[in-house]
């Protein structure tokens, strides 16, 4: 006779009928009211550079000398069809700064994709093989960081030269290292618990412990701080522009169209200031959208 | 009682050292890393269909010498044989063909199932790993039907860990242990956590299994009623050591060693409150970093004389089977005549 | 039964906490008596509410949790209605309870010396009023306390902080925090579980001698009948919330009355017993969410008849002894 068998116990229901964890979490992110504002606006940057050629008023390339450094719409002078004014060389702001967009958010994603994935790979090898593979990737990593980013990213541009890829790969460059830190400090931790030990006992190989039992409960943390330097990435690409290192003109980008309108601040204020305003409002709503989603995720934030 | 010719595992003369990773600076100046001597010199064996129990009290090493049995932790020295071959020395391959037929239970039933995986890929992960299903249906098939009889159900395949209470997912971790077919299943404090009832329900279904499936259990607990319970013979350790090992029966109905009889007078008993007379051991297990010299039981033993701290005893056999490694074995004492209370509080 | 012969008297105490899947009726009408000087033992699995009755003692529940109705009685006054201030005034000089884990409970930035300063400085009325006499005299008294649980060289031991001592040790501080102003009642809540036996041995031991040298009640709770059969006079079994039996230790467990209580007593591994099945209890204890009003062990017990799908009262079942189960019959109390 069996015990267990007659009298097969409930599911325990304390935790939540069917519900993953990561449900549970996505519905406290969900009721996170500002985390989720952030989130609408980041997406109405997103559909902005998407559809660009689709929502700017004008060609952003298209010179008119005539609208040299026209003031906004409301300024006596402005123009309701040039809504934000126009730049030194008569270009309508609004629509470079809709189609700057596609730059600052693509940069952003690739660099921390890519940064992402060699972090990623990069972090699961010195946290679970330790001994010199974690010395070697940990060395590099000091290194790495030993350097100022920006001064970093300036001297392999000036080495690369200028273009899209050449920008990605010299902001991906560093960048990496960040989840490498996170990724390992959690891989570490977690290839002590038990399951990673019963994965062991079973015959599972290092690749199937990586891959299926340490990265699926390391991955929040990781995507939390992802989200959060993308803000950062964006910064920083901006800066490069600024810089003249960035993507060449005529390109619309918000860094050199800040750095454009540097001549200009006290005269024609709106040069430099809107694109600075487009900079600021991305960059906080994808810092305050990844901080709701670090307070969901991350059980160290939780009550 | 004692060895035959073929014992399913035969663990001989087995250290576990755990070294302290050294940092460069600290190897320049000269620092020593720390060295945990965890398991040191343990010999046993076990017979094909039988129970060993595994008893010390947390931190002596029971956990590190499961763990090297199977290899999970790679021995310092010694030698594991299983069914005669030499499990110490397989390669990464046979050593993963050799997972399937010793298995683990483990302690914690929070911590030992993966969180993000459904029970059909927990308990069907073996099968995967070894082959031995050739089909998704096939795998999830006979995940089923293990899990019927651990006592859980088909329903509960595509659920996660976390819907289930500690009893439950102890029949998860056990059904993963049994779904290849072992023949050797340590099982590391596999009731420590759960209340008393479930507790039972779980011994109850380990013993069902056992005879049901053939199995050969290393069962590590430090709780005596529960070793007293179900095994066939005790291993007693202390800090890295077997100091007493024998037929249960007369290790726990005579104990020999003066530090198992104080384990035994600490366990309350429900039948008979105060039956025996209290030993109160002294102070804690010392720290196995520096542990003590001679017999490493002198500083908490009421028995202690001088040669305890200088010299180790060797293991004795004092009845068949039953061996004891104590200095004062010969004078029959037992810690109830003493009366004092030893040690230094 | 004289009133002044029962230092605490809880009468109907229900304490629930709201979640989001529902009222969570964790402890539901609970009486306790615990008299003076004598040893009250509390058993009953993970989740009876065991730790949430003492805590609803002890003033301490918090939101989601409060105390529904019930009245709890120390010494004749109603600790219910007290001010959030006499209250703070009772706990740690009248009563006092160590939690169940000592590492969260001690005060990590704190050194095992200030934890007991605190508690002295708070509620011992025998210090001299101020300065510097005041501060020996409190420094004398936690060497004496330390030394009271058998922590050895006390007086340098005092500047350490709570990571520096093993659990056991850090077990014996936690008593010696919760004795030094010396209350007439202890709450011990598990205050061996996460301990080796040889530790529990000393841990109980201590708890045992202190009580008798200084008269006071003592509420053990405990997963192990084994400890309450050495160490308590009465004991109180609980089962999801509600107590099922309670009466003196040996008639409770050479001849317990309620199914749960034969069940628990029949879970326990024994030498004797081997080779002879273990009767577990099958089976786990109820969601405690919208529970129906029926006996809460019906679905697990062996003995249930349609007549238990009723509310099911405490009733006397011998000399001092009750029991909560349809199939006993009432008996008048003398
Ligand atoms: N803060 C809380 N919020 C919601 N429910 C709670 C809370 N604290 C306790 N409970 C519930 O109250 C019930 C009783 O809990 P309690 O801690 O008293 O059990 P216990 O008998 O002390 O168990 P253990 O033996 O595990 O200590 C449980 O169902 C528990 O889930
Ligand atoms: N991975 C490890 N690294 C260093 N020391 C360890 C490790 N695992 C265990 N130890 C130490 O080895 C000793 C024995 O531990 P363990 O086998 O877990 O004991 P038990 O299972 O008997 O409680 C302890 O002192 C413990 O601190
Ligand atoms: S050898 Fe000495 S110290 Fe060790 S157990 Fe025997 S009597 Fe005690
Ligand atoms: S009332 Fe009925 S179900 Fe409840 S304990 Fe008694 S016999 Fe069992
Ligand atoms: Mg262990
Ligand atoms: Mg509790």
């Amino acid at each position: 006779m069996t015990s267990a068998a007659i009298h097969s116990p409930p599911v325990a229901k304390a935790s939540g009928a069917g519900q993953t964890i990561f449900q549970r979490n996505l519905r406290q992110f969900a009721a996170n009211r500002l985390a989720m504002a952030s989130v609408g606006v980041v997406l109405l940057f997103v559909l902005l550079a998407i559809f660009a050629p689709f929502i700017a008023p004008h060609d952003p390339n298209e010179t008119d000398l005539f609208r040299r450094l026209q003031p906004p719409a409301w300024q006596a002078g402005g123009e309701w069809a040039y809504l934000l004014g126009c730049d030194a060389l008569g270009r309508d702001i609004l629509s470079r700064i809709i189609y700057g967009s596609r730059i600052s958010i693509f940069i952003g994603a690739a660099v921390i994709f890519v940064a992402t994935t060699v972090g990623i790979a990069a972090g699961l090898a010195a946290g679970y093989f330790r001994g010199w593979v974690d010395v070697a990737i940990s060395r590099l990593v000091d290194i790495l960081l030993s350097f100022p980013y920006l001064i970093f990213a300036i001297g392999l541009m000036a080495m690369m030269g200028p273009g899209l890829v050449n920008i990605i790969l010299a902001l991906a460059y560093k960048e990496w290292v960040i989840p490498c830190r996170v990724v390992r400090g959690e891989t570490l931790a977690t290839r002590e618990l038990e399951y990673v030990e019963a994965a062991r006992a079973l015959g599972a190989s290092s690749a199937h412990i990586m891959v299926k039992e340490i990265l699926p409960n390391i991955l929040s943390p990781v995507i939390v701080v992802s989200t959060i330097r993308i803000a950062h990435v964006i910064i920083l690409e901006a800066s490069l522009s600024f810089l003249g290192l960035g993507v060449q003109p005529p390109t619309a980008s918000w860094g050199s169209m800040v750095a454009d309108g540097r001549a200009f601040i006290l005269g024609a204020w709106w040069v430099s200031t809107f694109p600075g305003l487009a900079i600021l409002l991305l960059v906080l709503a994808i810092n305050v959208a990844s901080q709701g989603l670090r307070d969901a995720f991350d059980p160290r934030f939780q009550e | 009682m004692t060895s035959t010719a073929n014992p399913l595992l035969n663990v001989e003369n087995l250290s576990k050292v755990y070294e302290g990773r050294q940092s460069l600076a600290n190897r320049l100046a000269g620092v020593q890393p720390f060295s945990v001597r965890a398991v040191n010199d343990v010999s046993f064996h076990v017979e094909r269909g039988e129970v060993l129990g595994l008893i010390g009290e947390s931190g002596c090493g029971k956990s590190t010498l499961g763990r090297a049995v199977l290899r999970l932790h790679e021995p310092t020295a010694g030698r594991v044989r299983f069914d005669g071959e030499d499990v110490t020395a397989l390669s990464a391959g046979a050593l993963k063909d050799m997972r399937r037929r010793m298995q683990i239970v483990f302690q914690d039933p929070y911590a030992s199932l993966n969180p993000r995986s459904t029970v059909a890929d927990i308990v069907g992960l073996p099968l995967r790993l070894h082959g031995l299903a050739r089909t998704g249906a096939e795998v999830r098939e006979k995940v089923a039907r293990i899990l019927e009889r651990v006592g859980l159900n088909a329903a509960h395949l595509d659920r996660y860990p976390h819907q289930f209470s500690g009893g439950q997912r102890q029949r998860i971790g056990i059904a993963r242990a049994l779904i290849s077919h072992p023949e050797f299943i340590v099982c590391d404090e596999p009731v420590s956590a759960l209340d008393v009832s479930i507790q039972a329900q779980i011994i109850q279904l380990l013993l069902e299994l056992k005879d049901e499936m053939g199995l050969t259990y290393l069962f590590i607990s430090h709780d005596i009623s529960v070793i007293g319970y179900l095994s066939d013979r005790v291993a007693v350790m202390y800090l890295g050591e077997i100091v007493e090992m024998g037929p249960t029966d007369d290790v726990l109905a005579r104990p020999r060693h003066p530090y198992t009889q104080s384990l035994m007078s600490a366990v309350p008993d429900v039948d008979a409150p105060g039956k025996h007379q209290r030993v109160r051991l002294a102070g804690e297990l010392p720290s196995p970093l520096d542990p003590p010299k001679g017999c490493k039981f002198h500083t908490r033993c009421p028995l202690a004389i001088d040669a305890c701290k200088r010299e180790a005893p060797v293991s004795e056999q004092v009845a068949p089977g039953h061996q004891v490694a104590c200095h004062r074995l010969a004078e029959d004492l037992s810690v109830w005549e003493t009366g004092a209370e030893a040690g230094t509080r | 039964m004289s009133h002044n012969e029962n230092l605490l008297e809880v009468d109907g105490l229900r304490t629930v906490f709201d979640t989001s899947e529902g009222m969570v009726r964790a402890v539901d009408g609970v009486d306790v008596t615990v008299r003076r000087g004598e040893c009250l033992g509390v058993v009953g699995e993970s989740g009876s509410g065991k730790s949430v009755t003492f805590s609803s003692v002890m003033g301490l529940v918090r939101s989601p949790g409060r105390i529904e109705s019930g009245s709890i009685r120390f010494e004749g006054r109603d600790l219910t209605r007290l001010s959030p201030r006499e209250m703070r005034a009772i706990r740690g000089r009248d009563i006092s309870m160590t939690m169940q884990d000592a590492l969260t409970a001690l005060n990590p930035a704190l050194t095992v010396g200030e934890q007991l300063s605190e508690m002295l400085d708070a509620h011992d009325e025998d210090l001299p009023a101020r300065g510097g006499a005041r501060r020996r005299a409190i420094r004398d008294k936690s060497v004496e306390m330390l030394r009271l649980v058998g922590i050895p060289s006390p007086d340098s031991r005092l500047d350490q902080y709570p990571h520096e001592f093993s659990g056991g040790m850090r077990q014996r501080i936690m008593i010696a925090i919760a004795l030094a102003p010396g209350p007439k009642l202890l709450i011990a809540d598990e205050p061996t579980t996460a301990l080796d036996v040889t530790i529990q041995a000393q841990v109980l031991e201590l708890i045992s001698e202190i009580r008798a040298r200084l008269g006071m009640s003592v509420v053990l709770i405990t997963h192990d009948l084994g400890v309450v059969a050495e160490h308590c006079d009465r004991v109180m079994v609980m089962y999801a919330g509600q107590v099922v039996e309670e009466g003196a230790t040996v008639d409770v467990i050479s001849n317990p009355q309620h199914p749960y209580t034969r069940g628990l007593l029949g879970s326990i591994p024994r030498l004797s017993l081997r080779g002879k099945p273990i009767r577990p209890i099958q089976g786990q204890v109820p969601n405690l969410v919208g529970l129906p009003p029926q006996c809460r062990f019906y679905s697990r017990c062996p003995d249930r008849t349609e007549a238990c799908l009723q509310f099911v009262e405490m009733r006397n079942v011998g000399s001092d002894r009750r029991a909560r189960c349809i199939a006993l019959t009432q008996e008048e109390v003398a």
